[in-house]
């Protein structure tokens, strides 16, 4: 930090033009947050380009969250909400959000940490610590739900059975059902995840590229699951990415970034990919594209399909049998190999009446949505990476 | 010139599974920071390599600070790396 003067002509810096030479200039000295006009600002926010410091952010994204969670009147006083928590960035910054906004605004709601225990060795049980941890900080209430408990089955069982073909078609339509049950279980009566603007731009942009219509209208909802199913919200809904993130940097929370060991063999997401690099020439493009799907007119034809109970285990859905129940039948039977080619999966790709989800058109995680439409997992040479490394950290 | 780098939110995976590291240039005062992300692809990245730096800037996706600000407030990829600077590079592409 000492002697970097002696350059002095050959490194102006990019937007202050001239601090003085004298000893330990500070490039940013000039600046100052454009809300408090007082501190060192820390973040340019890509909504609004304004640059602000470090409490002016918290103070805002909070706000705005709040202000999210009043005008779209998304709990009532003595709720029951589980918040579904993966240990993953968004999801833990929710619980802190919620925790602190719960406290600060008096909401009356009595929260809970949610998490599906996929049975996935090396990755869930370790991003479960995280949750785990999480509880032990926000001293809520944490019910961890396993599949094997629900269905019998763990991934690592399923992707012994079927391969890694449609593991996370499979992991989708389980973990959805099992969100719902969980909450059940915890008494709940709401369910909030952590979906942010990004995560609604890109299920935007691939229902639009898809041509599906009944999605494309459904995803674009706060509030999702109706008649039957549990509520599910998303507080986070106009929140960027980059702002979650940067949130959870400066306030040090712990989360978990490891991909699953099972995620798909191609390297990248292509909306989202797409996406990011619409960001970086033109910030508001995220919002700007929830706000276009916002304000898109529907023709009336196309219909809700009409909702009904699964005749196995209940749950609400479209057909005779629900989706899980019908993958469970194949992978009992043996036959899910061969069943996965032919009819559950072609109709669970194809057919947007589908509503196992309760009408969520975005699953619990990005790459179960991905993969089950046909898009790839970012990243995917990293994960092959991390499987090894997390082989190699994960015995404890 | 001495830099520090942190590397996280899974990024630590491209760099010897390590968060943090030291990179230390003799014969320099300063590194345009558009240069020194180049030199990092080449010579600290064993694997995919496009995962990090994208047409000679940061991969879209991954979040940069330059002294716990973000660089956008210092010119983004045009900055001045100087002795001394801390630089972390987060990514947002990683679990949800
Ligand atoms: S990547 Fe996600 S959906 Fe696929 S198997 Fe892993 S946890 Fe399940
Ligand atoms: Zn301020
Ligand atoms: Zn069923």
């Amino acid at each position: 930090m000492d002697n970097n003067n002696n350059n002095g002509g050959t490194t102006p810096t990019t937007t202050t033009t001239t601090t003085t030479t004298s000893t330990t200039t500070t490039k940013r000295v000039a600046k100052l947050c454009e809300l408090c006009k007082v501190q060192r600002p820390v973040l340019k926010r890509p909504k609004t380009g304004q640059m602000i410091c470090k409490e002016c952010f918290y103070q805002i994204f909070e706000d705005e969250i709040h202000n999210t969670i009043i005008s779209n009147n998304l709990f009532q006083r003595g709720d029951r909400v589980a918040i579904g928590a993966s240990g993953g960035k968004d999801s833990t910054v929710l619980a802190e959000i919620m925790t602190t906004l719960n406290k600060r605004h008096d909401y009356g709601l009595d929260l809970f940490l949610l998490s599906i225990d996929e049975g996935i060795t090396g990755y869930r049980d370790d991003s479960l610590e995280t949750v785990k941890r999480n509880q032990q900080q926000y001293q809520i209430p944490l019910k961890i739900l396993s599949y094997k408990e629900l269905y019998n089955w763990t991934m690592d069982e399923i992707v012994a059975e079927i391969g890694l073909k449609n593991n996370c078609t499979f992991c989708g339509v389980f973990r959805r059902q099992a969100l719902d049950r969980g909450a059940v279980l915890l008494g709940a009566n709401k369910i909030v995840t952590g979906h942010n603007a990004d995560d609604i731009a890109e299920t935007v942009l691939m229902n639009l590229l898809r041509g599906d219509i009944p999605r494309l209208q459904r995803c674009i909802n706060i509030v999702t699951g109706s008649e039957g199913a549990l509520p599910r919200s998303k507080p986070f809904k106009y929140t960027y990415q980059k702002e979650i993130v940067m949130y959870a940097y400066f306030k040090k929370l712990d989360y978990f970034t490891t991909e699953c060991i099972y995620a798909p063999n191609a390297y990248r997401g292509h909306a989202r990919d797409f996406l990011k690099d619409l960001e970086a020439v033109r910030p508001s493009i995220i919002i700007d594209i929830i706000q276009s799907a916002e304000n898109f007119h529907f023709r009336d034809e196309i219909k809700m399909p009409v909702q009904r109970n699964c005749n196995l285990c209940g749950y609400i859905c479209s057909n005779e049998i629900c989706m899980a129940c019908d993958f469970l039948k194949n992978l009992n039977s043996g036959k899910a190999k061969y069943a996965l080619n032919s009819n559950s999966l072609k109709n669970y790709n194809k057919s947007s009446n589908n509503n196992n989800d309760n009408g969520t058109t975005i699953p619990d995680t990005t790459p179960t949505n991905i993969s089950a439409i046909g898009f790839d997992h970012p990243l995917q040479q990293q994960q092959q990476q991390q499987q090894q490394s997390s082989s190699t950290t994960s015995n404890s | 010139m001495k830099v520090k780098i942190e590397m996280t939110g899974g990024l630590e995976i491209l760099f010897k599974n390590q968060k943090n590291h030291t990179y230390e240039f003799k014969d320099r005062d300063t590194m345009p920071l558009r240069e020194l992300v180049v030199w990092m692809r080449d010579t600290q990245i064993q694997e995919r390599p496009e995962l990090f730096v994208e047409d000679s800037t940061v991969r879209p996706g991954i979040l940069v600070l330059i002294n716990d600000a973000d660089w956008e407030l210092d010119g983004g990829i045009e900055y001045i790396v100087e002795d001394g600077d801390t630089l972390s590079f987060i990514s947002t592409l990683h679990g949800g």
